[in-house]
């Protein structure tokens, strides 16, 4: 069901939630989390949602949209609440911000939250430079950015990398894992040598592709070259981690089949595919504590920034 | 692994990165049977869509029919289409694919076990599956001896590999029919496999809501200061099934209910609700803790008191027309075979003493339902009068573990009104109707927990045998009797004796 609420206030909201909810029955799932969403009032708003709403068949939450629309127009809500089959497995309420209301949308979320519930704060599309700075962010335990989404996304991952606290957390991360997961396992099986130095190849503005280096670097404190993939190529292409036996290399030309070689064992092949923001979302929505890793891999592509301008590989 | 070999990249922090299973592959002898159709195979289908596998995995069919590998990929593919949990990708299934062997032979064939050796063998050259297999025995326990005896011979077994390398074993239920055939069973299993290398599958114990009567337990302080016999006043662990035995006469005539799911399902979900706490999550700490609370565990006496079973007759359930369990094809017309069991149970310890625990299981019941209940004593004192408090019951909390997965706590509550009258209230954690869906299957977790060598939750030999020690009494008393089951309709709750046995102290049964 959709209700919609034009030019209101949050009380009304309250109240109309209260009222669904007792002329509903008592539908109460038992909702884990409030994820609020950051986004402009465009096209992305219902990607976003939708991808919000899957993720919730996993991790049951109040979403709240704060959707920002025209700075210059009369200060207004026009609210939107959609329950049942319109709402994944919790409720969504959309929020349309004008004027003044835009800039400080946390006015307008704060009487919103559940009781009780961890918050977190996701912006699909471009996001801010510090997330913990920002006033929807700093209410949330949980920070998640999209750096792929953004005009420059290796800027503003390094952006982050700079301005890192407890909690802030990135959907390029994310994408990354199942490729950890495999590089983790490949160093479980003998030889059991130590890896000599790394090298990362992927698109030239892919963030995973900077944090799979960052990673790399920062755990195994050796030599890493960052390789442009060629035209056509998405996301990371390819990882080899040199050893005195020979290399491990895990390879993915085509962005969905990856192929494992690493000496005396047959090459494999793997599938590897690009993940959809729904999987990456739920697989963030998993746990809301700091991500120290994910701080030791910022914190490798900062060293790799630095070591990348004194001019050593 | 070298002891002194450290993964640098691994970091025990790390929560993000899934478990995947070491090089390996997996042999399931009986592919053509449902369960491996219905479960197995999509559930190895689902594990590799999301990528929990090893790169390289391999899976191997065993069976009498004259197949090549395609048309074996062809039955795997047919039933991952219809049965995985998850959606079919076209390049996932084609890794899958890749690794897929038939081996065609009886179970007595030696040139069938040398294909089966010589196919592993292949398999860890091409596909890098480092000697590493698990046999799935989905078979009937008849043919356990022969297999586990071949597969020794052929050098498949587990004795004779080198370091690091191995080979596990996967059985699934009736295990044993009694004490004395559990014994022989583990005998002969044990004899080719070491224990540490046999996973029993208890499907029940893959469900998350089963694990998460643990997490309800020892992760709050709410729950573990009431859940004693100075609180609680009886336990109901019921496993209810609306479906009848139509075509499982072969395996389900003379064994019953009460060996079919009570030795095994039943008293696993007893040892669960009843067992201390484990001094850490480690599988051999929690097998200790389950061996205990079972060995604590009587049947209480005498058995025509505490104990019911019936049969269901032919009749209308659910707007459909059902036959009784003697009119169903292959069963005999004067078939003993019980399709209702109920026990009562004591675990004899200082936390349960007094405390019943009541088992139900049975065929063509109300409705399809698996729960817990823990029902608690009255309120030693009430300071309403009689009238307000008539219709307020027994304060109970319920693991549903399926379907509908959560958690029910029922309480009084205040009817709104100028008068004082108090009811039962339900409050409701549900994991979620949206949730199961993509909440793992049983059988995937088991089977990655199998090729990871992570035995928590499989029940270990001991826990088998304690659980026929518990249940042998009752089964000898009803053998000796003499008297047939009683006979029950469709689509109720059993028979008359089974609502006898609780009412003789007072009690009734939950309708779940």
């Amino acid at each position: 069901m959709i209700v919609d609420l034009p030019s209101t206030t949050a009380s009304q909201i309250n109240a109309k939630l209260v009222d669904l909810r007792l002329r509903g029955g008592a539908v109460a799932l038992g909702r884990v989390l409030t994820l609020v969403i950051v986004t402009d009032d465009s096209t992305e708003l219902e990607d976003a949602i939708e991808a919000a709403n899957d993720a919730s068949r996993m991790h049951p939450a109040r979403i709240i949209v704060a959707a920002r629309g025209s700075r210059s127009a009369a200060p207004r809500i026009d609210a939107q609440i959609r329950v049942g089959g319109d709402a994944g497995a919790g409720e969504v309420i959309v929020l349309r911000l004008y004027g003044a209301l835009a800039r400080e949308a946390e006015t307008a979320v704060m009487p919103l939250l559940l009781p009780d519930a961890p918050i977190v704060t996701w912006w699909p599309g471009a996001g801010p430079r510090n997330p913990s700075a920002d006033p929807l962010g700093a209410l949330a335990q949980r920070r998640i950015t999209d750096s792929a989404a953004e005009r420059n996304p290796v800027r503003a991952l390094r952006a982050r990398a700079e301005h890192y606290a407890d909690g802030d957390t990135d959907l390029a991360w994310a994408r990354l894992t199942l490729w950890r997961a495999q590089l983790v396992a490949a160093l479980d099986l003998p030889p059991f040598e130590p890896v000599t130095s790394a090298t990362v190849t992927g698109q030239s503005d892919s963030p995973s592709t900077e944090l799979l280096a960052g990673w790399l670097l920062d755990y195994l404190q050796v030599p890493v070259r960052r390789m442009k993939a060629e035209e056509g190529q998405q996301g990371i292409v390819g990882v080899r981690l040199e050893r005195a036996s020979g290399p491990i290399e895990l390879y993915r030309p085509d962005g969905r089949i990856g192929t494992l070689s690493q000496p005396g064992q047959p090459t494999r092949r793997i599938a590897l595919q690009r993940r959809s923001v729904s999987d990456v979302l739920t697989e963030e929505l998993h746990r809301l504590d700091p991500d120290e890793i994910y701080a030791r891999a910022l914190a490798g592509v900062r060293q790799l920034k630095a070591r990348r301008k004194a001019g050593v590989a | 692994m070298p002891a002194n070999w450290v993964n640098p990249l691994r970091d025990e922090r790390d929560k993000r990165l899934p478990r995947i299973a070491g090089p390996c592959g997996l042999v399931i002898f009986g592919v053509t049977g449902d369960l491996s159709r219905k479960k197995l195979m999509p559930a190895v289908y689902d594990l590799a869509n999301r990528g929990l596998l090893p790169p390289g995995f391999s899976l191997v069919g065993f069976a009498r029919r004259d197949w090549a590998d395609q048309d074996f990929g062809q039955l795997v593919h047919d039933s991952v289409r219809e049965h995985a949990r998850t959606p079919f990708r076209e390049h996932v299934w084609a890794r899958l694919a890749e690794g897929i062997r038939f081996v065609q032979g009886s179970f007595d064939d030696d040139e069938a076990f040398r294909q089966l050796a010589k196919t592993v063998a292949e398999l860890d050259e091409q596909r890098g599956t480092g000697g590493n297999h698990a046999f799935y025995l989905s078979i009937p326990p008849g043919a356990f001896p022969t297999v586990t005896r071949q597969l020794a011979e052929h050098g498949l077994a587990g004795g004779g590999q080198p370091p690091g390398v191995w080979r596990r074993v996967v059985i699934e239920k009736p295990f044993g029919h009694d004490l004395q055939s559990a014994i022989e069973l583990n005998q002969v299993v044990n004899s080719v496999f070491d224990e540490e290398s046999v996973f029993r599958i208890d499907h029940y114990l893959g469900k998350e809501t089963v694990q998460n009567i643990l997490a309800l337990r020892f992760a709050n302080q709410l729950f573990e200061p009431i859940w004693n016999a100075n609180y609680v006043d009886h336990v109901q662990i019921t496993m209810a099934e609306d479906i009848g035995l139509a075509g499982r006469a072969g395996y389900y005539d003379g064994i019953g209910a009460a060996r079919d799911v009570i030795q095994n399902h039943l008293l696993q979900l007893l040892a669960f609700t009843a067992m201390e706490e484990p001094l850490s999550f480690e599988p051999s700490q929690l097998r200790a803790e389950k061996v205990k609370v079972l060995r604590a565990t009587k049947a209480v006496e005498p058995f025509d008191e505490t104990t019911a079973r019936g049969q269901y007759t032919g009749g209308w359930q659910g707007g459909v027309k059902v036959r009784g369990l003697l009119e169903e094809e292959g069963f005999a017309k004067d078939s003993t075979t019980e399709t209702y069991a109920a026990v009562t149970l004591a675990v004899q310890n200082r936390r349960w003493a007094g405390v019943p625990f009541y088992l139900r299981t049975g065929k063509r019941l109300g409705r399809r339902v698996t729960e817990i209940a823990v029902v608690f004593k009255r309120a030693p004192h009430l300071p309403f009068d009689h009238t307000a408090t008539e219709e307020l019951g027994q304060n109970a909390l319920v693991v549903r573990i399926q379907p509908d997965e959560g958690v029910t706590l029922r309480f009084g509550s205040k009817v709104p009104g100028s008068t004082m009258e108090v009811r039962d209230v339900t409050m409701d954690f549900g994991y979620g109707h949206a949730f199961t869906e993509s909440s793992p299957e049983a059988y995937e977790r088991l089977i990655l927990d199998v090729l990871l060598g992570e035995p928590s939750l499989f029940p270990g030999n001991e826990e088998v045998e304690l659980s026929w020690q518990i249940l042998d009494p009752v089964l000898k008393h009803w053998e000796r009797s003499g008297t047939r089951p009683e006979p029950y309709p469709p689509g109720s709750w059993g028979p008359p004796s089974a609502d006898a046995l609780l009412a003789r102290t007072g009690r009734h049964w939950r309708r779940p």
